[in-house]
């Protein structure tokens, strides 16, 4: 698998398929695990991290799991591959920016990644598209204990799995999922919602984690305890209250319809014609722009545009993919001109049909 | 004139004096808002970081040369003392985990309300912590034998290593 064929496609998170899709964009699990005879990534020596790269390349290459993973060498690639793969969710930034031995294996269909040398030794993460929550841990459970059976885990019997940094340790799990919550940015309701989330020991992130904007209306709800609950009491906190931001964003939507439907529709229109439009145009103000629209058709409102489209477009737009997909490298004011010439293809395109 | 921020139209307009600079804003009505009284951002306030918490933590019911002393405490295994663990958040090696362990306690009950682990447990029954964290200990002598040239010491540890590598 090459990066190249990557950038074509769409990704899990933004497939847009799965339960309640409309407004959970994907589920995510992740566990932070480390190897036992190590010490942890700050005081490991350029010798201890390459060893643990090569350690971990060498055992799991050689399993079903990771037959057909591709294990990438992040230290050798370009900063825009880098920056590419951030974008896709398939690395973190702390991964991209970081110094040293460090690598990445990611499964052909990007449900799986698993970070060598990031915070810990090792960062498991398992994607799916939706409110897929129970899926996610079933597979990465499974992958933990195929991995488990390679190395040995640093792990103490009252503490659990012990982590670099104590707010990980124990299950070392984070649960979450990704939501889009236009009508109650809109609204001006969404603070309320993650003050109350914040009240029940819930994380409320932007799309690309930690001190990331919530870019586009998307928000990440995740556990902020690993230690003293089971993985499933985790995947239940979280997941418990999907359905009821499901519900709000829903009642929220019907609200602005009954307000003024007029002017919710004329929001929409304008963004839509702005996408389509615009000579040049900034990945923040697209990714807004795009948000309107996907409610937009979400509502009924737009009728000549399908979601997957979308989806696409808000992947297709961010700075590495742009220039993967045009061949070039761009600053950002070249950037900002393909961005417009890119959405005014693809969205004239479908007008034409 | 559109809105520096948001692109929306800038109703706001607004001179600034930072230090010795004059800035020049040009805002809209939401943004202007935000930039004239600036909400603290919650998610600072919800999650302080961790070394916030364990400074303030510290700063209870402990004399200065108690946390001097503290600080430098040091972990046999990974070297790291307790001052660098409290600056970088982070710490070196699993076994601080038991070195700190009184230290790190009310940090635990702090973030996590509980202290044990009731989740998944490893399938292996053979794990042996002393013998790992003895792999971590010796590499560590190896590389300042190294480090100060004694080689006659770097290789009775590197022999050591490969019996504990071996074994495993």
């Amino acid at each position: 698998m090459l990066l190249d064929d990557l950038a074509n496609r769409c990704g899990e998170w933004l497939r847009g398929s799965g339960p309640d899709s409309d407004i959970v964009m994907s589920s995510r699990v992740r566990l932070a695990r480390n190897l036992a005879d190590f010490p942890f990534i700050r005081r490991c020596t350029d010798i201890d991290r390459a060893n643990i790269a090569a350690t971990v390349h060498q055992r799991l290459s050689t399993i079903a799991e990771f037959n057909e993973a591709t294990f990438f060498d992040v230290n050798d690639l370009e900063t825009i591959d880098r920056q590419f793969l951030v974008e896709r969710q398939l690395i973190s930034r702390e991964l991209a920016d970081s110094e040293g031995a460090r690598t990445v294996a990611i499964d052909q269909l990007e449900n799986l990644s698993l970070m060598v040398n990031e915070e810990d030794h090792l960062r498991i993460q398992v994607m799916k598209s939706g409110f897929s929550l129970h899926e996610a841990w079933s597979q990465i459970n499974h992958v933990d204990d195929v991995i488990e059976k390679q190395m040995t885990y640093a792990y103490h019997q009252k503490l659990g799995y012990l982590t670099a940094c104590p707010t990980n340790v124990g299950t070392g799990m984070r649960v979450s999922v990704l939501v889009h919550l236009p009508a109650l940015v809109l609204m001006q309701q969404i603070e309320k919602v993650f003050r109350s989330f914040q009240k029940i020991n819930l994380a409320v992130r932007g799309l690309y984690g930690e001190g990331s904007q919530a870019m586009g209306d998307f928000f990440q709800v995740s556990n902020q305890i690993t230690l003293g609950k089971t993985e499933e009491d985790l995947i239940k906190q979280v997941g418990d209250v999907v359905p009821a931001l499901i519900t709000y964003e829903r009642k929220a939507r019907e609200q602005l319809i009954r307000d003024n439907q007029q002017k919710l529709f004329d929001q929409v229109s304008r963004a839509y014609g702005t996408l389509q439009n615009a000579q040049q145009i900034s990945s923040e103000e697209t990714m807004h722009l795009l948000s309107k629209v996907r409610m937009g058709i979400n509502l009924g409102l737009i009728g000549d545009l399908e979601i997957p489209t979308i989806n696409k477009l808000f992947i297709h737009t961010q700075p590495a993919h742009l220039q993967k997909i045009s061949g070039m490298a761009l600053d950002t004011a070249n950037r900002n001109i393909e961005r417009a010439n890119y959405l005014h293809t693809q969205l004239r395109r479908t007008m034409d049909n | 004139m559109n809105c520096q921020k948001c692109h929306k139209p800038a109703t706001f307009h607004i001179t600034d004096l930072t230090g010795d600079e004059l800035l020049a804003l040009h805002l809209c009505a939401d943004c202007a808002k935000e930039y004239l009284n600036p909400e603290e951002d919650e998610s600072q306030i919800d999650a302080p970081t961790l070394t916030n918490l364990l400074t303030k933590q510290l700063k209870l019911g402990q004399t200065a040369e108690e946390l001097a002393e503290l600080d430098n405490k040091e972990c046999p295994i990974c070297g790291i003392t307790f001052f660098e663990f409290r600056q970088e958040g982070r710490l070196g090696c699993p076994y601080d985990y038991t070195h700190f362990a009184d230290e790190l306690e009310p940090l635990l009950v702090n973030v996590h309300a509980k202290i044990e682990h009731v989740g998944k447990t490893p399938k292996q029954g053979a794990y042996d912590a002393e013998s790992q964290t003895e792999l971590i200990r010796l590499r560590r002598e190896m590389k300042k034998a190294i480090e100060t040239e004694d080689y006659e010491a770097a290789s009775k540890l590197r022999d050591q290593i490969r019996q504990i590598e071996e074994k495993g």
